[in-house]
């Protein structure tokens, strides 16, 4: 999954479910998006990294045809925005951290309202509601009303909801957000098998783990720039950050290795080294013989291999920010 | 099918969804029936038997109710009105209709299943307070003829409030922002001729009673069913209700369509 795409599925003759050009877009006098491209290749999740506030749901809210654009060239599902949104709004589907579920309804009465507005007939609306009730684990909450439902229940029968139209190209708007890890997980499974379906996800996120275990590609969005993008591997290299992490009991024991190791960082509270190591079994085994070679004596040791965690700090950090500001 | 008849076929989906919640959510139809029953219970039980002398011959018919009873009939479509207010901002609050702007269905069919669900609620309001002011000594002497008029002039009303209403629900960014709105066309018919003629009221008061909306559609509805005479206060009547219903109708048109900058998801990032 972490790989870079397999070329057989970028190479269609469209092969785009999203292509922008110099997407902007603000309220009143606050930029909102600041000239955004992104391609989205057909049959792959994409996910939109940000912080809180980065114009993640802007983004998805102008893609799915909610608010209108400022400036740029978009085309969804090789459709034109601009021009041809009613056709968009028949090939797309759209999932919210806002669940767009009609509480007032119970499960079932919520899945037949969508095969109604898809005008299927009341036979093949009621079987694809039953279809997909049974697919998402909710036959036996069928028939309660949605405000009774759990989080995880509640987001299941959105995206069943969404899935009842067949869409092409799907935007999960931060799909897991205030889910349980069990239920997270659950969704990264629909997930993955949609896009062994066919189907397009256009993923937003602030959950780094979730970025890493479904993106094929993932584009990193602060303040309204794309800071930073690529396959989950390609960001990690970018980012500088790998180390040895040492742990000691006392503080002479601590000392001792700071003289003996030179380049090292010494958090005296914690009694902690960090070493910079990239990890490998060779560059290991180095360390481990120059500290026994001078008889350091140190309790533990953890490798610290970059994750998306440093790529997002790094990119969207307040030192960062700094610079955006100056 | 066209795209006409699958705007009919999404607005009667719509319908159908509206009328569901007006079934599980009964109170605000319950509402709206008990602030012109109380009114009408107030003024008859309470102020009415003074009311009645002092009308003299300005009222017609043996009770105050036969005078008051169209009044409450306006007061109960302003009533169903701020339910409808109410009913529009909690649904334009909830994701399901952010959902249904990016659905390829036919736009203001959201807006037509509760226009549709609203007037029939209001009738059917209507038909139960008609049913208490019977009850309690109310004998119009109207022909069927004049019912049936009486009924289109009072749905003429209530369509032409219920837009005036969605486009309140809409712009007011909550319930009560919505609730406050709806307090204008609610209590307007006290000071029109609902409860006293309005020659009876003070120079400025009555040439404002005189020349809102109200009056006229009350007096021709009065007239309709207690046999008053009307003048051209059918005319105003039905030019009130399709000016307001015209207005309520492009501004509530011209809101939904701008309605995404103020959904919830769109403040969020």
């Amino acid at each position: 999954m972490n790989d870079p795409l397999p070329t057989s599925l970028v190479t269609e003759p469209t092969g785009l479910a999203v292509k922008t050009r110099g997407l902007r877009k603000s309220f009143g006098t606050k930029t909102v998006l600041d000239g955004i491209d992104l391609n989205v290749p057909e049959g792959t999740i994409f996910a939109l990294l940000g912080p809180n506030g980065a114009g993640k749901t802007t983004m998805v809210q102008i893609l799915s045809t909610l608010l209108r654009l400022d400036a740029g060239e978009v085309s969804v599902a090789g459709l034109d925005l601009r021009r041809e949104a009613s056709a968009i709004r028949a090939v797309i589907g759209v999932t919210g951290q806002f669940s767009a579920v009609d509480n007032l309804l119970t499960g079932e009465e919520n899945l037949i309202l969508m095969a109604d507005l898809h005008h299927l007939d009341r036979r093949a609306g009621r079987r694809r509601a039953a279809e997909l009730l049974d697919r998402f684990d909710l036959v036996e909450a069928a028939r309660q009303t949605v405000a009774t439902y759990s989080g995880g229940m509640r987001r299941r029968l959105d995206l069943a909801m969404t899935l009842l139209g067949d869409p092409r190209l799907i935007f999960l708007d931060e799909p897991t957000t205030g889910l349980d890890p069990r239920s997270r997980r659950t969704m990264w499974q629909i997930a993955r098998d949609l896009v062994a379906g066919g189907v397009t996800i256009f993923l937003t996120t602030q959950n780094l783990e979730e970025a890493d275990q479904l993106a094929d590609y993932i584009a990193v969005l602060d303040r309204g720039r794309i800071v930073a993008d690529g396959t989950p591997n390609e960001l990690k290299r970018r980012i500088p950050g790998g180390h040895v992490q040492l742990h000691f009991r006392n503080v002479q024991g601590l000392d001792t290795a700071l003289t003996r190791l030179g380049e090292a960082s010494r958090d005296g509270d914690a009694l902690t080294l960090q070493v910079p190591n990239d990890g490998t079994p060779k560059s290991l085994k180095g360390l481990l013989d120059q500290l026994d070679q001078h008889a350091v004596d140190v309790e533990r040791l953890t490798v610290h291999t970059p994750d998306l965690d440093d790529v997002f700090f790094a990119l969207t950090g307040p030192q960062h920010r700094k610079e955006f500001a100056s | 099918m066209s795209a006409l008849s699958y705007a009919i076929r999404d607005s009667v989906t719509m319908l159908r969804r509206d009328f569901r919640h007006s079934l599980r959510y009964p109170a605000m139809t319950i509402g709206g029936i008990g602030v012109p029953v109380v009114f009408l219970l107030l003024f008859v039980g309470v102020f009415g038997h003074t009311l009645r002398a002092g009308l003299g011959a300005a009222a017609s018919g043996a009770s105050y109710v036969d005078y008051l009873a169209p009044g409450i009939l306006v007061m109960t479509a302003g009533a169903a009105a701020a339910a409808t207010a109410i009913n529009v901002c909690i649904d334009m609050n909830e994701g399901i209709v952010a959902r249904f702007r990016t659905m390829a269905i036919s736009r203001a069919s959201v807006l037509t299943g509760q226009v549709v669900g609203s007037l029939i609620r209001t009738l059917v309001s209507a038909a139960l307070v008609i049913a208490v002011a019977f009850a309690v000594g109310f004998r119009p002497t109207a022909t069927a003829v004049q019912w049936v008029a009486a009924a289109g002039l009072f749905a003429m009303l209530t369509l032409a409030l219920t837009w005036l209403a969605v486009a309140f629900g809409l712009v007011a960014k909550t319930p009560a922002g919505a609730n406050s709105m709806s307090l204008i066309p609610e209590f307007l018919p006290f000071i029109s001729s609902a409860f006293v003629p309005a020659d009876t009221m003070p120079a400025g008061v009555r040439w404002f009673a005189e020349n809102q909306p109200f009056t006229p559609i009350i007096e021709t509805l009065r007239g309709l069913l207690m046999g008053t005479p009307i003048g051209n206060n059918a005319l105003l009547a039905v030019a009130w209700c399709v000016g307001i219903a015209a207005v309520g109708y492009l501004w509530a048109r011209m809101q939904y369509d701008r309605l995404p900058a103020r959904v919830p998801r769109a403040v969020t990032a």
